[in-house]
């Protein structure tokens, strides 16, 4: 077999250059007529060191990291020896991987990510590919969702309801027009993992549709996947086509009689959207608010018809679970929360990127052991989980087993598997405010409380970063946090007060220090700390003074410089333009 | 406007079967060709589908994505997602506002840059993020953009 070169083009490997290397390549093996095979593949996973490069040769399989035109070369070439060369292996076959990311994750969901080309139905099909779906026409619908409810799998949106019981709901409904949607519309800021499985494996949520479409009866499936995703638009485009034209997907799937087709809307960008009752609307073609429940949309969904609605990583775990048996994904996890979780590992971690790891991991594992933990110098302080609708679980609770029940014991939710790692120099008042001001700028507008009170939430917060808290201020929070989940229709509601909570739980003497002191402890609020310059450091390049928009820095040339704190407006312009790190925050 | 990117609104408006769900594709339709949802093209939409005018209009103020006004030839999206945010968003919105002399939702008068703030464009590892209209750049520090911000208009001016 020739050798064969993989480039991870996923978004990330893309922004950090990978395209520049995929060419380089590309040129390369037509300029010289290499015996080398180019190829693309999805999201390895490892993002940190992105562009990625593998290199595949007699069944072996050696990973480059942080891979640049040059090196890509280098690569094509069989230089493999070369030391400049070595020092950017990252993996190879044996799993020996240089940091260990990759040595405590199980993979389900992203088992072919970063692995096959996902423009090739042909490896698809090579890496089991649709082999679930020739199991499932020969079995009855209703063994099927036996199947999917002895695996135990939980929708993996956020809410955890089983699967299995909401295709019964489905089922269950007279027969006729029925549709299967899969939600993409991942729009929880801090999350990326429904991008990357629709970038990396487009062909396993099409299984996962189609399964489903064949268990509940219904031969339509939409998948509705936000507009910011232009690329895994365009992969799921290809891949729709690719199966039609294969017979996977259309009339008369392989010959079984039965029918199914899926077509793609694009979401118009709006964060409710990702509540089922307004996705609906919003494919409908209106404004995309939520409505009462019930009827259910099993009951009554899309135009009116009975609709099961799944997300993305829930369809592609399908295909394995009806592969593999439901029993042996119950095997993996906890008592109530089975098999693996997709996490999207960001924030001030070392090493980001996409992991997949059994239920009942605990956070620190997944933290220190797979992130490689805080940057060195820092403090691990806390993870916020289930992006706006989440909260902030402290380090010091980071032994938690994470299932569903433990991370929704905390006052966060497990979510659609944002977690965003955050450390020392983070202000946890400030992380309240940024999510509120991000729902109270989705919320819809219908219920009165999610409105106005996530408003005025948001008013209270900016006044206590702003130095101006009053001490009634917490338990203004609090009262209207209740009130705020407790009369809103939908889950953007019910939960947006949730960072606010369990920052105010977990870190109340953070909320004190800005209010009682005037203090921000983590250096980050910028009305409460002021700009300094370390005359040990500073060279007097005048940088700085020249960047300063108010005159506050004064100083002669190649002597240190000082702010005049009277008239320093607090920007960060001089931090900003400073070579030498000689300003800080105190 | 130029007549060919017209045409490719026209071309949707004429296959169209004329539904309340094809409403929000035909608005994409025309922003994708003209840059902007002109006033022209909501009566088009209300003409072929038969949902008020003033219905569509909610509908176009409802989502993100619709903009009532023309945009710059490149669109900057700086990324203000959580990861994106803890590692210094707001110091990025800074330089860009004073390189370009824009503030978010703006345009500038040569109709070169507009400025939007986004919520996440998905690459938090790479934190922080800019999109500058399809192509994604990472891990930027302030003096990052205003490189590339000088470098996108040496291009546009070459071009």
């Amino acid at each position: 077999m020739s050798r064969q070169l993989v480039v991870g083009t996923a978004t990330c490997g893309v922004a950090a250059g990978a395209n520049k290397v995929l060419a380089r390549l590309q040129q390369v093996v037509a300029e010289k007529e290499l015996d080398v095979q180019v190829t693309e593949t999805g999201c390895i996973g490892l993002c940190y060191r992105e562009p990625l490069l593998e290199v595949r040769e007699n069944g072996v399989r050696r990973l480059y990291a942080d891979v640049t035109p040059e090196l890509g070369e280098k690569l094509a070439l069989g230089e493999e020896s070369d030391p400049v060369v070595a020092k950017h292996l990252l993996r190879t076959d044996d799993g020996a991987d240089a940091d260990g990311t990759l040595r405590h994750q199980k993979r389900i969901v992203l088992l072919r990510c970063g692995f096959i080309d996902p423009g090739s139905l042909q490896q698809y099909l090579d890496t089991r590919g649709y082999q679930a779906l020739r199991k499932v026409l020969r079995m009855k619908p209703a063994e099927v969702i036996d199947e999917v409810l002895r695996s135990g799998l939980r929708g993996r949106g956020g809410g955890g309801f089983p699967t299995g019981k909401k295709w019964q709901f489905v089922a269950a409904q007279p027969p006729g027009e029925k549709y299967v949607i899969c939600n993409a519309d991942e729009g929880d800021p801090g999350a990326f993992m429904d991008r990357s499985v629709l970038e990396g494996d487009p062909f396993s949520v099409l299984e996962g549709m189609t399964l489903c479409g064949y268990a509940v009866g219904a031969d339509h499936g939409i998948v509705y996947c936000r507009a910011e995703y232009p690329k895994a638009l365009v992969r799921l485009r290809a891949a729709i086509e690719m199966a039609r034209e294969a017979g996977y997907l259309g009339e008369n799937i392989l010959g079984s009689g039965y029918s199914f087709d899926v077509h793609i809307k694009e979401g118009a960008g709006a964060f409710v959207c990702g509540e089922e009752t307004a996705l609906m609307a919003s494919i409908e073609g209106r404004r995309g608010m939520p409505r009462f429940r019930p009827p259910f949309p099993a009951v009554s969904g899309l135009w009116s018809r009975p609709t099961n609605i799944n997300n993305v990583e829930t369809f592609a775990n399908l295909s394995w679970i009806l592969l593999e048996g439901g029993a042996a994904f119950a095997a993996m996890g906890t008592e109530r929360s089975k098999g693996t979780k997709v996490f999207a590992l960001a924030g001030k971690v070392q090493r980001g990127g996409l992991v997949e790891i059994p239920m009942g991991m605990p956070i620190r594992q997944l933290v220190m052991e797979i992130g490689g933990g805080v940057a060195e110098g820092r403090t691990f302080k806390a993870v916020q989980m289930g992006g706006p609708s989440g909260g902030c679980i402290p380090a010091s609770m980071s032994d938690l087993p994470i299932d569903y029940e433990n991370i929704t014991a905390t006052g966060a939710i497990m979510g659609s598997g944002g977690m965003v790692v955050l450390d020392d120099t983070t202000c946890m008042v400030e992380v309240a405010r940024y999510f509120l001001s991000f729902t109270q700028a989705e919320s819809c507008g219908k219920c009165t409380f999610c409105r106005i009170g996530t408003k005025r939430m948001l008013e209270i917060l900016e006044r206590i970063t702003a130095g101006h808290g009053e001490p009634e201020d917490i338990d203004r929070l609090l009262d209207l946090g209740q009130k705020v989940k407790q009369s809103s229709l939908c889950g953007l509601g019910q939960t947006a007060p949730n960072p606010v909570l369990t920052t105010v739980k977990y870190f109340r003497e953070e909320y004190e220090a800005h209010i009682r002191d005037k203090r921000c402890p983590a250096h980050s609020c910028n009305a409460l700390v002021n700009y300094v310059i370390d005359p040990e450091k500073c060279n007097g390049c005048t940088l700085c003074a020249k960047a300063c928009p108010s005159g506050a820095i004064v100083g002669e040339r190649k002597k240190p410089h000082t702010i005049s704190l009277e008239k320093c407006i607090k920007c960060g312009r001089c931090i900003a333009t400073c070579n030498q790190g000689a300003i800080a925050k105190v | 406007m130029t007549q060919q990117t017209g045409n490719s609104f026209a071309r949707a408006l004429w296959r169209t079967e004329g539904r309340q769900g094809d409403v929000i594709p035909l608005l994409q339709a025309a922003q994708e060709a003209y840059g902007y949802v002109p006033e022209r093209a909501m009566e088009e939409i209300a003409g072929v589908t038969g949902v008020p005018v003033s219905e569509i209009y909610g509908i176009v103020t409802f989502y993100k994505q619709f903009r009532l006004t023309p945009r710059g030839r490149y669109v900057l999206k700086l990324c203000d997602g959580t990861a994106c945010h803890v590692n210094g968003s707001q110091d990025l919105e800074v330089a860009i506002e004073d390189a370009l002399k824009i503030k978010r939702g703006e345009t500038d008068t040569e109709l070169l840059f507009t400025l939007e703030v986004v919520n996440c464009v998905g690459c938090c590892s790479l934190a922080p993020v800019i999109m500058v209209n399809d192509e994604t750049h990472g891990t930027l520090t302030p003096r990052k953009v205003t490189t590339l911000l000088k470098k996108t208009r040496t291009e546009a001016k070459s071009s």
